[in-house]
């Protein structure tokens, strides 16, 4: 009696055992193991792929911004002090174009009360919100147009009835192609289509003009020669600087009536505008990763209970209470880790294939794999821990009986 | 230094609702002892040998295996103790389906603290023993019963346990090979390890040296009490005057 024996003390699981008794449930069920891991797979990649067609989207817009430049700044005219619409002198585009770091100015002036039709026997109510601009020849080169169809105007078409027009404004009039058939009524005035733009990214506003160029303006349509808008590009480097001076330099007598504007800045704007919606699906990704580790936490609970007998007999083969927890709770990891790497997977591979098919570069930032893993990581150990406690609590004896 | 393999002294084991499954049990097992253990279903062999395996509490008495008092150890101290010192087999095997053999054997020494390649290196030395020597990459349902018996035996007795405790290990099997896993358990009892078996089949249990009979949750007879049957070497007129109490 009373003599003492060191008492037994339980062995520890090494990591790479302890990885393979969470796998048992894994390799015995596979079928049930792929669909609830595929459970926490969607969650993931939706919310890679959200974060992934948002920076793919930026990326693009940087890149786009680089082709188009953010030098560019418009200069247009804003309201009086007496809320009437203000108008720019005429010289403001030889006066903006002796600031020193401004290196290209063009302009257009809108040519008002010259309506645009496809051909004289449309209503005069319908003029399809076209506007006339007088343009100067170095437009496209200043606001980084570019034509689908024909050319810009020239030193001869810009005395002539010849047009070019913008992207919108081409679609509306039913102009498909240009040539010396093609024409269109301008102030009563039949212009020959000789050009028509692309969109332009840093103008939209021209995509629904017509232009034409200043003399025949003058001429034919009564164009006053003031300018209604000045594109103008400079040093990047000082482009703060020419923006303080450019309203004061268009119109010295009223700064105040005058608008200057950084386009990019608009480009920019509307990104951020789309990376709030972005927001909104990431939650929406979230929540089918909380659904997702929901499945996964269903799936242990139905597998404590179906492994009973495994318990047991582990138990009795000398698994502690820890070791039975570790064992579903690893099961419960592996499950939503190998879940959340086909969702990274998926959600790579969805990003890749909408900006291939956007044309954009495809980004996946490491900051959202990452994230995702952890959050995997994070949904299989919470719906892991109360079956794997159960798991641990059942007693050896009830756990052999159910057989 | 010598204690019993198995020692109960007053042992009982009431279930929620009072149902008496082991009504103050005292008994004493030595090392190297092959024992069968009789009596009807509801009898309480089962509940002993739970209790006898550590898988189980008793509500009062004691309770000592190898000689260490059950109730002094905590819960990770008894699996450690079941890991090292006691193998069991069952009626159903237990065996993981779809893993072969050996792996199933190697599984079963995870708890041991030894590594995969000593495992498996032991689960092939035991699988040999029981007679498998051919069948290792075997998985359970191309074995016939006989044989998954055997590689139950072979993996709770891979770690080397002094006691193995066995619950209907031919109750599943046909004769011939009931037999068959008989030998066997013979055979590692000849080779030193205590066996406790529990059976239904009153041959089988009349082919071991010791024989213990219950009903009701109390032992009706033990073979080692009658003097001739002196299977077990060192308890004397004291151990055996603890049986007398028992009706």
């Amino acid at each position: 009696m009373g003599v003492r024996r060191p008492e037994p003390v339980p062995a520890r699981l090494r990591a790479r055992d302890v990885l393979r008794v969470g796998a048992v449930g894994l390799r015995t069920r596979p079928l049930r193991a792929f669909l609830s891991g595929l459970g926490i797979a969607i969650g993931i990649a939706a919310m890679v792929a959200v974060v992934g067609i948002s920076s793919s989207s930026g990326a693009e817009l940087d890149r786009r911004l680089s082709a188009l430049g953010t030098n560019l700044l418009t200069v247009s005219p804003g309201t009086s002090l007496l809320g009437e619409q203000a108008q720019l002198p005429a010289d403001a585009e030889a006066m903006i174009e002796r600031i020193g770091p401004v290196r290209q100015v063009s302009s257009v002036g809108e040519v008002s009360g010259a309506k645009v039709y496809r051909s004289e026997r449309i209503p005069e109510a319908q003029t399809g919100g076209i506007s006339t601009y007088a343009a100067r020849l170095d437009l496209p080169a200043t606001v980084g147009a570019t034509l689908r169809h024909g050319t810009w105007l020239n030193a001869a078409t810009e005395r002539y009835p010849a047009a070019v027009l913008g992207a919108d404004a081409a679609r509306r009039l039913g102009v498909g192609a240009v040539g010396p058939e093609t024409q269109v009524v301008v102030g009563g005035v039949r212009f020959t289509v000789v050009g028509v733009l692309d969109p332009v990214a840093l103008a939209a506003e021209l995509d629904s003009g017509v232009f034409v160029g200043r003399p025949v303006a003058e001429e034919r349509l009564g164009f006053d020669g003031r300018p209604t808008t000045l594109y103008t590009r400079s040093d990047e480097s000082r482009l703060e600087d020419v923006r303080a001076v450019l309203a004061a330099t268009a119109n010295p007598q009223a700064p105040n009536e005058v608008d200057v504007s950084r386009p990019s800045d608009a480009l920019a704007a509307k990104q951020a505008s789309s990376q709030a919606f972005a927001n909104l699906l990431l939650g929406v990704g979230a929540v089918a990763l909380l659904v997702g580790g929901v499945g996964v936490a269903n799936t242990m609970v139905i597998s404590v209970l179906e492994r009973r007998a495994e318990i047991g007999l582990r138990r009795a083969l000398g698994a502690t209470r820890g070791q039975v927890r570790t064992q579903f709770l690893a099961e419960s990891l592996l499950l939503s880790a190998l879940g959340g790497a086909g969702g990274v997977l998926l959600g790579a591979g969805v990003t890749t294939g909408y900006a291939l098919s956007s044309g954009w570069p495809s980004v996946v930032p490491a900051w959202a794999t990452a994230g995702g893993l952890a959050a995997t990581l994070l949904v299989g150990a919470v719906a892991g821990l109360y079956p794997a406690v159960r798991a641990s609590h059942l007693s050896p004896t009830e756990a052999l009986a159910a057989t | 230094m010598t204690y019993p393999m198995i020692e109960l002294t007053d042992v009982s084991r009431t279930y929620p609702g009072g149902v008496a499954a082991l009504a103050s049990v005292s008994l004493r097992i030595g090392h190297g002892e092959l024992v069968a253990i009789v009596g009807p279903s509801g009898s309480g062999k089962s509940t002993m040998l739970n209790v006898a395996g550590t898988l189980d509490r008793p509500s009062s008495g004691t309770v000592r295996i190898d000689g260490y008092d059950v109730s002094e150890l905590d819960d990770d101290q008894l699996s450690a103790l079941r890991a090292t010192a006691i193998g069991f087999v069952f009626q159903s095997f237990h065996l993981a389906a779809r893993v072969t053999a050996l792996d199933n054997v190697a599984e079963g020494l995870i708890y041991t603290g030894l590594g995969r390649a000593e495992r498996r290196e032991r689960a092939a030395q035991a699988l040999e023993r029981v007679g498998l020597g051919h069948r290792l990459g075997h998985e359970p349902h191309e074995l016939s019963g006989g044989e998954r018996q055997r590689v139950a035996i072979a993996r709770a007795v891979s770690g080397g346990p002094p006691l193995l405790l066995a619950d209907e290990p031919t109750g599943a099997l046909d004769s011939v090979a009931g037999a068959g896993v008989m030998d066997l358990l013979h055979e590692l009892n000849a080779s030193g390890t205590t066996i406790v078996i529990i059976t239904h089949d009153r041959e089988i249990a009349a082919g071991l040296p010791r024989q213990i009979a219950m009903r009701d949750g109390t032992i009706v007879s033990d073979s080692a009490a009658e003097p001739e049957l002196g299977a077990e070497p060192a308890p004397a007129a004291g151990g055996h005057g603890e049986w007398s109490g028992v009706r």
